[in-house]
Order: structure tokens, then C-alpha cells, then sequence
């Protein structure tokens, strides 16, 4: 398959076109100023600090560092789509506003998204695996206390979701 | 008109190669989309390899499946599952301290060897294993020994319109190592790093370091003393004076120089001393580590 500057993306399961692409635009440029995605958040566009994280089939990656027109028809999973619902907070997010581990905001999205991909994996994960899955994105407000206090909360949520 | 092939086989991806040597071969992005969204790479044609399955794969070959053929794909995620752990250690060892998960989904092992740069984590163990790298264009397939392969500083023996496709290392009898040091745990490049394979029925110890050249360096000498004086047997710990000695001549191997990143001086202490941690974890005296 040959793309340039038109192809399609799917995002939260729905096919969105792009047209007029520049070359090189990332995945996360095109979600934001594209198709108005603005959830994932544009900081440091060299990977370091996770805010722009979303699912590629399945997958956590950085989106600031993927070619879009090469994620073609691949499926994309933004903070947008992380509940089926815009007015219910998934477990995660409920979790986060509990424990406070929320200030500014920024780098939220992207967390949300590595310890919804950690939990997928491990609803039992201990505080070293914890620390390792979140060990991509980067908080400047909150010391992390607050966010592994919501790891634990979303974790215990999830594991009485699932029913034995 | 830009535009991006997304490969589907290898042959794919060398007939687009063919028709446009240029173009640039794409897998995880991790290092590419870096300098493309600083505005240090302009965007030409792109052949995006990271959805060639006959990439991803591994397979064990040779009349005793002692040898690993890696395909170039495999993500640094995948080499630190436990299936390939259990193979290459020291290489899940090193994939596992690559960035931080996000960057560990993409980056790939093929994409670390092609940037070859002096602090690439896989490539000190790619060099203790005495790796060799497959390659292939349209015009055939050629293979390479690793040094024959990462030549200098980012610089690699890939010609216009060649892909790497596998690496093949052995499988040894034998506890493996890799030791960092950085500014920090995660998602860090390292200042300095080391990794050490003993080879029990060869009776061998291959030590390589990394950061510390323009290229990664084995410590010849300190694998020569290794040989002789280590107990392959036993693999209990060896005398002090063995760990230091081969401390020492680990870090007369290191060329270092002094960067953003770290002095000289302290890249041949830090060397010294990852030599000792690495030497007494292999032999430390359990014998069915590697049974
Ligand atoms: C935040 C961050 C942290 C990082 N941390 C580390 C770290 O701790 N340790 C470390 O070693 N690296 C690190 N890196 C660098 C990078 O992730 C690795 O070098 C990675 O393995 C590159 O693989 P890739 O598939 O993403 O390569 P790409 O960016 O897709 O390509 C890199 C180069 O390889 C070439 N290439 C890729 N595949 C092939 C192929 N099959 N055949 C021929 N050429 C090919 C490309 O043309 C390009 O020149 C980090 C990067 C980021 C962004």
C-alpha cells in the first residue's frame, strides 16, 4: 500500500479521512490539528515525556514519534476513546480524581492511557511494575505519590469488575 | 508527490527500495520522527517496514537450534518477553533498559543496530555474542559480522536500497550480563554500559562495553585472563585479585571521551566497576544457573 498526502486513520473505531497531509506530520500532529482530537497533548515531540500516549493496535507508543501516513488503517485508541460513553469516567479516570492525582493536567491523558495498557496486562501489579509501566510519562506537578495511590485504587477497581 | 510505501514482505519492501534507493526505511520511528519533528530531517519518500511479519519473527537454527536468528523487526518489548530472555539474556537485559515501555512497543532491534550510535544498548551485547547481520536488496543477500557492520560513530555498512532483515547470535550454555549507568534508571542513554557472556562448554568469557568508543569495544585481554583463571565448573566466585585485575584490563579497553553526558575519567571508573559487578554475578558460585 502506497499513502501520501490523503489516507485513513481509525480512530476509536471509526474511519476519519485525511487529506492534504504535509510529509513527516506525526500521528499526534494529525489528531490534534486534523481531526480536532486534542486530548493527547503535544510537549516534548522527541518521546521523553508521554503526555502524547495512545493504543497502536493494542499498544502504548508515543504518538508525537509515529508517521501517520504510515499508521494507515491501523487502529488508534486516543484518551477520546478510552470509555465508550463521553459522559462516564472509566476506572482509571475515577481513580485519578479520588486520589487527587490530578493538578495541572497536562501529562494526565498520557498516564491514563499507560495504566489503562498496565492493567489490561496486571490488575495486580506490585509498586515496581507500577513505577516501570508509568516510567514514560513524565509529571511535574504532583511527585507521584497521588498517581501511584490511583494506580492502586484502579487496580482494586478493576479486579472486583472482573468477576471470578 | 511524497510518498509512503507500507511494506507488506520483504520482497515488497526491496522493490520499493529498487525503484527509489533514496527512500528512507522507516520501523519504529523512535530515532527517525525525532529529528523529523525538530526540523533536522526533511521527509522524502518513506518505505515503512514495521508491518513486515517475516521481520517480527525469531527462529532457532543450526544442527543443535543453538543459534537465534532475530527477525530485524522484533520490538526491544518482544526481546525482553521471557521466552527470548531465556535465550539472550543479556539482550533482554539491555532491550528491557531502553526508554520507557511507550518507546520499548516501537523501537526495534534492527533500528538500534542501523543508527549505530556509541551508546545504542543493544549493541554491546550484539558485539559480546559476535553477532552477524543479515542483509538483503534486490540484488541478493550478504552477511555481515557486527564490526564489519556498525563501522563508526551513526555510521553503518548499509548501502542505498538495502534492508536489514535478521540478526543471528548464539545461544549459549552460560550466565549472561548487562549493566547500565546512567543519569538516572529510566529512559536514560547510557554513559557507559557493559555486557558480559560466559560460554560454559567453551570456556569462555566475552565482555563488551558500550558508550565508550565510537564503536562498541571488547575487552580482549580481560577475556583472556577470564578464560584462564575463571572455574567454569564450579562457576564459584573468582579470587579478588582475578576481579581485579579484571577490572583493570576491562577498562584499559575503553576509549572514552569527555561529552554532555560524561567525563573521561569517570566513564573508565564506571567501566572498572560494572567489570566487577558483572564477573561476580556470573560466577557466583551456583553452578546450575546456567545447567
Ligand atoms: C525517548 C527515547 C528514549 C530512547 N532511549 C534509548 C535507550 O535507552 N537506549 C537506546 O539504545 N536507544 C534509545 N532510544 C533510541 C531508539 O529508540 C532506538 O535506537 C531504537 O531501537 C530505534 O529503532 P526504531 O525501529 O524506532 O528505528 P527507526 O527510527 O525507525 O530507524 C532508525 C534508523 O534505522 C534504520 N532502519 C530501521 N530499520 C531498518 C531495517 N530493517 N533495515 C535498514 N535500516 C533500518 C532507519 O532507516 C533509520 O536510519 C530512545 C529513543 C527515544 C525517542
Amino acid at each position: 500500500m502506497t499513502t501520501s498526502e490523503d489516507f485513513s486513520l481509525v480512530v476509536n473505531g471509526s474511519h476519519r479521512s485525511v487529506v492534504d497531509a504535509l510529509p513527516g506530520e506525526s500521528l499526534l500532529f494529525v489528531l490534534r490539528e486534523r481531526l480536532g482530537l486534542i486530548g493527547s497533548k503535544n510537549a516534548c515531540e522527541e518521546g521523553e515525556c508521554g503526555s502524547c500516549t495512545v493504543r497502536l493496535d493494542g499498544e502504548t507508543v508515543c504518538s508525537c514519534l509515529v508517521l501517520a501516513a504510515a499508521a494507515a488503517d491501523r487502529e488508534v485508541v486516543t484518551i477520546e476513546g478510552l470509555t465508550s460513553e463521553e459522559a462516564v469516567l472509566s476506572d482509571v479516570q475515577q481513580a485519578f480524581l479520588d486520589a487527587g492525582a490530578v493538578q495541572c493536567g497536562f501529562c494526565t491523558p498520557g498516564l491514563l492511557m499507560a495504566v489503562d495498557a498496565l492493567l489490561d496486562a496486571d490488575d495486580e501489579p506490585d509498586e515496581l511494575t507500577v513505577r516501570e509501566a508509568i516510567s514514560g510519562n513524565l509529571c511535574r506537578c504532583t511527585g507521584y505519590g497521588r498517581i501511584l495511590d490511583a494506580v492502586d485504587r484502579a487496580a482494586s477497581a478493576r479486579r472486583s469488575q472482573v468477576t471470578p | 508527490m511524497v510518498t509512503v510505501t507500507i511494506a507488506t514482505s520483504i520482497d515488497d519492501a526491496c522493490a520499493a527500495l529498487d525503484s527509489d534507493p533514496g527512500a528512507l526505511v522507516m520501523a519504529g520511528g523512535t530515532d527517525l520522527m525525532v529529528e523529523v519533528n525538530r526540523g533536522t530531517r526533511l521527509v522524502g519518500n518513506v518505505v515503512a517496514v514495521d508491518r513486515v511479519p517475516e521481520l517480527r519473527g525469531w527462529s532457532l537454527e543450526g544442527d543443535r537450534s543453538d543459534v537465534l536468528r532475530l527477525g530485524a523487526g522484533t520490538t526491544c518489548a518482544d526481546l525482553a518477553e521471557p521466552s527470548l530472555a531465556k535465550l539472550v539474556p543479556a539482550l533482554a537485559q539491555a532491550a528491557r533498559t531502553v526508554g520507557s515501555p511507550q518507546i520499548r512497543n516501537a523501537a526495534t532491534l534492527g533500528g538500534n543496530l542501523a543508527t549505530a550510535s556509541p551508546a545504542g544498548d543493544t549493541l554491546p551485547v550484539l558485539a559480546a555474542l559476535d553477532a552477524e547481520v543479515e542483509l538483503r536488496s534486490s540484488a541478493g543477500t550478504r552477511r555481515l559480522p557486527l564490526d564489519e557492520f556498525v563501522v563508526g560513530v551513526k555510521v553503518n555498512a548499509l548501502v542505498p536500497g538495502e534492508l536489514i532483515t535478521a540478526i543471528r547470535v548464539p545461544v549459549l550454555n552460560g550466565p549472561q550480563e548487562f549493566l547500565k549507568v546512567g543519569t538516572r534508571n529510566a529512559m536514560v542513554i547510557a554513559v557507559t554500559s557493559l555486557a558480559l557472556v560466559v560460554d560454559r562448554p567453551g570456556r569462555t568469557v566475552r565482555v563488551a562495553l558500550g558508550s565508550v568508543a565510537p564503536v562498541p569495544v571488547r575487552a580482549i585481554e580481560a577475556e583472556v585472563l577470564a578464560a584462564e583463571r575463571c572455574d567454569f565448573d564450579g562457576m564459584s566466585v573468582p579470587p579478588d585479585e582475578v576481579v581485579e585485575r579484571f577490572a583493570i584490563l576491562t577498562a584499559d579497553a575503553a576509549r572514552p571521551i569527555d561529552d554532555h553526558r560524561g567525563s573521561a575519567a569517570y566513564r573508565r571508573h564506571a567501566v572498572s566497576v560494572l567489570a566487577r559487578r558483572a564477573i561476580r554475578r556470573a560466577f557466583s558460585g551456583v553452578p546450575s544457573v546456567a545447567a
